[in-house]
């Protein structure tokens, strides 16, 4: 077997603890005034490296690749669409891969799969893109998993790109988990942060874990490319600029890649909102404090006023009060609007894992000790059924609904 | 039908609480849970077994304690447990930890459907599920919420995207992710208890499967965290006060201009 990945170097360690305090994953005891870390339970995060003042915690250097990474250049962002209309997560990629491919001195590319698409290859030019790798088949008109990871695959491969940025959305989460696979390189979840390091020009990608009490910065050093989902709302839009020009590769794919063992049967599309939560600006979600399934009209209204998507806590969609899809936190969606109104929601720990990170949060609640308050910009302690159409009727007048 | 259902070993958050002081977790006193999401995938892999017969194996790779989610989902109704543990899998990214996986579930070899949560509570990642579907050269279903229907060598199935529902008709073997919606889990019966209590895990070490020791562990796994850090507070909130028209009018005039900007 390889050398242990991690050790303690007896001589220098002092058995101080600060390791056991900074390891997230309780891998780490002090016994005999001598640390130990648990392999089994460390996830090799290097918290612990960094806590020693000591020097006494080593991790083994990782196994260098095999791959020449001079070869890989350019910035990719694959351009997620939903029946011909480019997906608001696209352009915030478009946005922060152009800050990456400037960094790099490299070009941002965007990858475009569809059927009679190719018009919208301009407006991915407009948002930033240098060139658009397109590929317009029919076998392509909606998201396919297995034909769009095999189309992803076969591009990545001849032009390796440095880097390549999907939302993480529902699509890109089940798609590129599939190219990182095939293509063997690293992928991370979910990304809030993404910055080159200076000296190493490696990206650096920040994430949040355990619901959002713990952030990792993670790099994928010896692979190409380095492959992450982002989070929508958090990377600002690409600005359109109709002046800007860029090249077009229209791309050849095999007839054998086009081929799916998982057959589509139907589509639905969600009408019961018409804005989808994990793309919304603005979300008005309401909770147990409401009481009965009847009140979930004042969040509604609201909702209508404001041009907002309806959210829900956990309590809410448990009692049957609204359908799973508008749940928000851990075992709903995660969230990132720039306003996120919690009605009657006490907070909970996981319904802030879903919704911590939007920029402003107001709270309305009775009590005055639930938890939201304290992650929440502004607060109001009172009824939701009075505050909330309140509310409504003041934005009513200044939207002029 | 064999159903291979993969879970994880996860903390459970529900009493977790955040030390002031520190913004730190509060984690003594934490115990282990089945991942949520994997809750489901059991529950339907059993369901699966009582309408079609066959049989439920769970699989999870962790350290040796995590034996004990294999037996809370024999209590629910799986047939057999196997806990994939070894210090060479130490630092697994989500590639490595899905190419173990599928290392195991070739090893069981006469899998039919394979059933995980759509994520973990402490990575969050959902792509550990997509990635044992690669390495193991299957089509997948993501974000499954309704299974309509189930043969053979096919099933039917819904899945949840983020503009609607999508049903799929695909070919078994295949790997399935599921969401909560689903079902109802169970509560384990008194017989199942029993049979968990007294049920012979299998437990494979690296040197049981099929594979390339480079694939695993740190050496298999692309990615490497350089920084853990806990993010800093979001700032005791503002609480406004007074009546409720008062209080609703001082709130308007502070969130105006940014709702006037985001409102559609």
């Amino acid at each position: 077997m390889a050398e242990e990945p991690i050790k303690i170097i007896a001589e220098k360690c002092v058995g101080c603890s600060l390791c056991v305090k900074a390891c997230p994953f309780e891998a780490v005891a002090v016994d005999n005034k001598l640390a130990a870390v648990d392999l089994l339970k460390c996830t090799l995060c290097g918290a612990c490296v960094q806590a020693c003042r000591f020097d006494a915690i080593e991790m083994r250097a990782k196994t260098a690749g095999q791959q020449d990474l001079s070869l890989y250049r350019d910035v990719w962002v694959f351009a997620e669409h939903c029946e011909g209309k480019v997906n608001t997560v696209t352009y915030e990629l478009l946005g922060k891969g152009r800050k990456l491919a400037d960094d790099l001195g490299m070009d941002l590319c965007a990858v475009l799969l569809g059927k009679d698409i190719k018009d919208r290859a301009n407006d991915l030019i407009a948002r930033g893109a240098d060139k658009v790798y397109l590929v317009d088949r029919p076998e392509l008109e909606y998201f396919q998993d297995e034909i769009y990871s095999n189309v992803l695959i076969e591009v990545v491969n001849k032009y390796k790109p440095n880097i390549f940025l999907c939302g993480a959305t529902t699509v890109g989460r089940s798609l590129a988990s599939r190219v990182a696979v095939k293509v063997h390189t690293g992928l991370t979840a979910d990304c809030t942060g993404l910055d080159i390091d200076p000296a190493t020009k490696n990206l650096v990608q920040t994430r949040p874990a355990f619901g959002g009490n713990i952030m990792a910065a993670i790099i994928t050093p010896n692979h190409r490319p380095q492959m992450a989902t982002v989070r929508h709302k958090v990377m600002k839009e690409a600005v359109a600029d109709a002046g800007r020009s860029g090249r077009v590769f229209s791309e050849k794919i095999g007839e054998d890649l086009l081929k799916s063992l998982a057959k589509r049967v139907r589509f639905e599309k969600d009408t019961s909102t018409t804005v989808n939560i994990a793309d919304a600006d603005i979300i008005v979600s309401g909770g147990r404090g409401l009481l009965k399934p009847e009140s979930f009209l004042v969040v509604r209204e609201l909702a209508d006023v404001l041009g907002a998507a309806v959210g829900a806590s956990r309590a809410a969609v448990d009692a049957g009060w609204i359908p799973y899809s508008h749940q928000v936190g851990q075992t709903g969606k995660t969230v990132c609007p720039k306003i996120y109104f919690a009605c009657g929601i006490s907070g909970q720990i996981q319904h802030l894992a879903g919704m911590s990170s939007s920029d402003i949060i107001v709270a309305i609640n009775k009590d005055p000790d639930a938890p939201i308050f304290k992650s929440a910009t502004y607060g109001i302690v009172g009824d939701v059924l009075k505050v909330v159409p309140l509310l409504t009727a003041e934005f009513r007048k200044i939207l002029k609904k | 039908m064999h159903v291979v259902v993969c879970i994880k070993q996860v903390p459970d958050t529900t009493n977790v609480r955040i030390n002031p002081e520190t913004n730190t977790l509060i984690r003594a006193g934490v115990a282990s849970i089945v991942n949520p999401f994997d809750m489901y995938a059991i529950e339907e892999a059993v369901r699966i077994k009582e309408k079609l017969g066959g049989k439920v194996t769970v699989l999870t790779m962790g350290p040796p304690q995590a034996d004990a989610v294999l037996r809370e989902a024999i209590a629910m109704g799986a047939d057999a447990g196997i806990l994939v543990s070894d210090r060479a899998f130490a630092g697994s990214d989500t590639w490595a930890t899905s190419y173990t996986l599928a290392a195991a579930i070739r090893k069981i070899g006469d899998y039919g459907i394979i059933i995980c949560g759509k994520q973990a509570s402490d990575g969050d990642t959902a792509q550990v599920g997509p990635g044992i579907a690669t390495h193991l050269n299957l089509p997948q279903v993501t974000y499954v919420r309704k299974i309509d229907e189930i043969a053979g060598d096919h099933l039917v199935a819904e899945r949840m995207l983020d503009e609607g529902s999508e049903v799929i008709d695909c070919p078994v073997p295949c790997v399935l992710t599921v969401v909560k919606e689903l079902n109802e889990p169970r509560l384990p019966s008194l017989r199942g208890k029993m049979a968990a209590k007294k049920a012979e895990l299998v437990q494979w070490a690296a040197k049981d499967l099929e594979c390339d020791p480079k694939g695993l562990g740190l050496d298999g796994s692309p990615t490497k965290v350089v920084r853990i850090f806990t993010p800093p507070p979001r700032g005791g909130g503002q609480v406004l006060g007074g009546e409720a028209e008062e209080s609703v009018r001082s709130l308007v005039d502070k969130i105006k201009d940014a709702v006037i900007a985001a409102a559609r």
